[in-house]
């Protein structure tokens, strides 16, 4: 009984084992390493706006703005990177800030005034992208510099730089959640914020952490965006927030808090990357795609429901 | 009405035979026996934890009993549920009150039995009935008034509306004065005499004793989950009640001791929070034990909440060791050297998800930090020497606090608090729903931290429990602050006299 305890826990990962052996028993082009470097180079964006919101829905919160922190970030970077201009760091940390910024607020603004975060990032989410169209004046940001289109070209060490950043932020958020004292106040504030407060732990700064992680990374993967398509996209990004929160949630991090891991998010980011890869190899509309990857998040979420039925 | 089939007087309307209700292997109801005769007013007394609510969780169908039988006119109804019962003619009026904010008071009253016309409700008909209904009750409240507006005492009111207008033959009161002026608690009374000589029952829950002398015709006592005795209430004094009610022999569990002059270690000096307690004094030394005594209400745990930094407090000093302290938040608390294990364990003691460890080191674990990095050795030390000082029996340090018992899970509490290392620990209701082989283990705990030096506060609703193991003992009433009895002075019966006073 208690090593099926155990296989449950890592439930998502065997799912996801078993699609990939079956992959690549149809299609023998699944397990290249040229294909893998696509999935990956493919969701690593989301899997840096997946990571950030984890840390959001781990203390009992969402983020909806990530998308639009997406945009901000991305035009921002490209209005400063112009060639012949600013050093390549100018850009990028001002993408960062202006992500820090959006987060901060988020978490101000949730902590403050006691606003479900649902309705916060609501607001600016629609924020963000109102600030992304005035500062481009609605206009794609164009001509931008050598060196930042290679961030999302170009390779080091063989490896294409996307995958390295990727690997480096997974690193460090799974640092940051399973060995820092920030990473135990996480779990403690989604699992009873009550008790995590009365047992001295600063639930308002926990919080603020938690939405400027998750604002930084998406300027991160706004970054990361527009040096890929070399264009500061004041529309990029709608709706990436909600592929985030459904790799999160497939990942097994549970909704209401207390709940889940980088690793498990991970796991989801990939599941997505691979089934819309696998239906790509397999020439399956991308109209049908979207009906299996719903069907995925909720399959996701009522296994992990069974399995915490059968716990009790 | 079935005035017309009215039963033989001496036949009661409810009758409940050895009732037996047990949590966790904890008896919260031992053979409870109870009658209650057509339109009689029947008040239930006991301490805190007597087993009051439980009992009337079971009659009301909210909980099940394990064993025993309850007779409604003539009819078992102890495998009914809450709908049927209320069907049946039992009401029962809550302490917290159960209404629909948004809702008019017409509405609420029809709540789930509207009047309907062609798909619609009829809200005409509504209000009018209800009106009717107030009107002939003598309440004096707009039938279309959102509930939210009125006040605790009009919902009150209204709660009793609804239950007559269900047609209950037997309604039930959990401490319905309390939130009552005096004009209003005339009011009330005279709406139980006036249901009364309908014919209906009341069961009347109090700890207002000028209260069941004025209107109860007869008296149950429980204690400790057991029926002890029904009186009528003119064979009765207030000192006889009180000995029924907390007359038990005192065993020798607790070890109290005589104690030498030493540091003072918290004062609190005129504190006041307006609508919870005023003018609280008192001191807590070095190794002593400083009980507070009081009923539900009396703004115990308020006090403790306003020390820890839980709630905050209008005015009034708080001094630790001769300093004065300004706390804003339980991490003040804590760094100042204060500790405090709720009696709400669930929602303010323990976080279910993480393990034993991470629970017990959760307010020290920047001392076991470096760079923000935990240090995961020194942690594992640490937590590990008090889990073995505290006998905590999880075989796994790694297990989910949510898979131990009460037990062991207020112990995980207490192991968080003193691994924090504080001067002074507030033990809110520390033997609160765990068995009495863990009970006994804290009360040892108690008596070695202080014989270590440790100040504790300790709150608790057993006499018995803070009479063996308070030096001192403060008893509240109504927020406010009695009196201050020595070990020696005290008895269960003086602090009962205060606390009701």
């Amino acid at each position: 009984m208690r090593y099926i305890n155990k296989l449950r826990h890592y439930g998502i990962f065997i799912v996801f084992l078993a699609i990939c052996i079956n992959l690549s028993l149809i299609s023998p082009q699944f397990l290249t390493i040229s294909n893998w470097t696509i999935i990956i180079t493919q969701v690593s964006i989301n899997a840096l706006l997946a990571f950030g919101v984890t840390f959001v829905i781990i203390t009992g919160g969402i983020d909806l703005s990530l998308g639009s922190i997406v945009a901000v970030s991305g035009v921002t970077a490209a209005m400063l990177a112009h060639p012949n201009t600013y050093p390549l760091i100018v850009p990028i940390l001002a993408a960062l800030f202006a992500g820090l910024l959006i987060g901060a607020f988020n978490g101000f603004m949730i902590t403050k005034s006691k606003i479900a975060p649902f309705i916060v990032t609501l607001g600016t989410m629609t924020i963000g992208r109102g600030l992304a169209l005035i500062l481009s004046d609605g206009r794609p940001v164009s001509n931008l510099s050598d060196s930042f289109v290679f961030i999302g070209s170009g390779k080091l060490l063989g490896l294409p730089i996307l995958i390295l950043i990727l690997v480096i932020m997974f690193i460090i958020c799974s640092v940051i959640l399973n060995k820092t004292t920030l990473g135990r106040y996480i779990y403690a504030l989604g699992g009873n914020e009550q008790a995590a407060r009365a047992s001295g732990i600063m639930v308002t700064r926990v919080k603020m952490m938690v939405y400027s992680i998750s604002g930084v990374l998406a300027g991160l993967a706004g970054i990361l965006l527009t040096s890929r398509i070399t264009t500061g996209q004041p529309n990029a990004g709608a709706g990436f927030e909600l592929d985030a929160i459904a790799a999160v949630v497939i990942g097994g991090t549970s909704t209401s808090g207390g709940k889940g891991s980088i690793g498990g998010t991970m796991i989801g980011v990939l599941l997505i990357g691979v089934i819309n890869n696998s239906l790509d190899l397999l020439n399956v509309s991308s109209y049908y795609q979207q009906v299996v990857m719903g069907l995925i998040i909720i399959g996701a979420v009522v296994l992990d429901s069974l399995n915490q039925k059968s716990n009790y | 009405m079935n005035l017309n089939k009215m039963q033989p007087a001496t036949e009661p309307i409810l009758g409940v035979n050895s009732l037996c209700k047990s949590f966790l292997g904890v008896k919260a109801l031992n053979d409870i026996h109870f009658e209650l005769n057509k339109g009689e007013v029947h008040a239930l007394l006991g301490e805190n934890g007597a087993g009051k609510s439980t009992f009337m969780k079971i009659l009301i169908g909210l909980l099940k009993a394990d064993s025993g039988s309850i007779y409604f006119k003539g009819e078992p109804i102890e495998n009914l549920d809450v709908h049927a019962i209320i069907q049946k003619g039992i009401s029962m009026i809550h302490q917290e009150i159960l209404m629909i904010p948004e809702l008019s008071v017409a509405q609420n009253i029809f709540l789930a039995k509207e009047v309907n016309r062609a798909f619609f409700i009829d809200e005409q008909v509504i209000n009018q009935k209800t009106e009717t209904l107030l009107r002939s009750m003598g309440i004096d409240i707009e039938v279309s008034e959102k509930a939210k507006n009125l006040s605790i005492a009009q919902l009150q009111l209204v709660e009793i509306a609804k239950a007559v207008s269900n047609e209950a033959k037997v309604i039930i009161m959990d401490e319905p004065s309390s939130a009552l002026s005096e004009l209003e608690v005339e009011l009330l009374f005279k709406i139980i005499a006036d249901l009364k000589s309908k014919g209906v029952s009341i069961i009347y829950i109090s700890h207002k004793m000028d209260e069941i002398f004025q209107i109860a015709d007869r008296i149950t006592i429980l204690r400790d989950g057991k029926y002890i005795a029904t009186k009528n209430t003119k064979d009765l004094d207030k000192s006889g009640l009180i000995s029924l009610m907390v007359g038990r022999e005192i065993k020798e569990l607790f070890t109290a001791k005589e104690l030498p002059e030493s540091e003072v270690i918290l004062k609190v000096e005129n504190l006041n929070k307006k609508g919870r307690f005023s003018n609280i004094n008192f001191e807590v030394h070095s190794g002593e034990v400083l009980g507070i005594a009081g009923l539900m209400g009396a703004g115990r745990t308020e006090i403790a909440r306003a020390i820890y930094g839980l709630d905050n407090f209008d005015s009034g000093e708080i001094r630790l060791k001769g300093k004065k302290i300004s706390i804003k938040s339980p991490k003040d608390a804590i760094a100042e050297g204060i500790g405090y294990v709720s009696e709400d364990r669930k929602g303010l003691g323990f976080i279910p998800e993480l393990s034993v460890k991470q629970n017990i080191s959760l307010s020290s674990i920047s001392a076991y930090s470096k760079a923000f990095l935990i240090d995961k050795k020194e942690e594992q030390k640490a937590v590990k020497q008090i889990a073995e000082e505290l006998q905590i029996k999880a075989s796994n340090l790694n297990k989910k606090v949510k898979y131990l018992s009460g037990g062991n899970q207020q112990k995980v509490v207490i192991a968080r608090v003193l691994l924090a290392k504080p001067a002074l620990v507030i033990l809110d209701e520390p033997s609160r729903g765990i068995d009495i082989g863990a009970k006994h283990e804290i009360y040892k705990l108690i008596r070695q931290l202080t014989e270590k030096g440790l100040a504790v506060l300790l709150i608790s609703s057993e006499l018995p429990e803070i009479l063996g193991m308070s030096d001192r003992i403060v008893v509240l009433s109504k927020g406010k602050q009695k009196i201050t009895l020595t070990q020696k002075e005290a008895s269960q019966e003086k602090i009962m006299h205060y606390a009701l006073h």
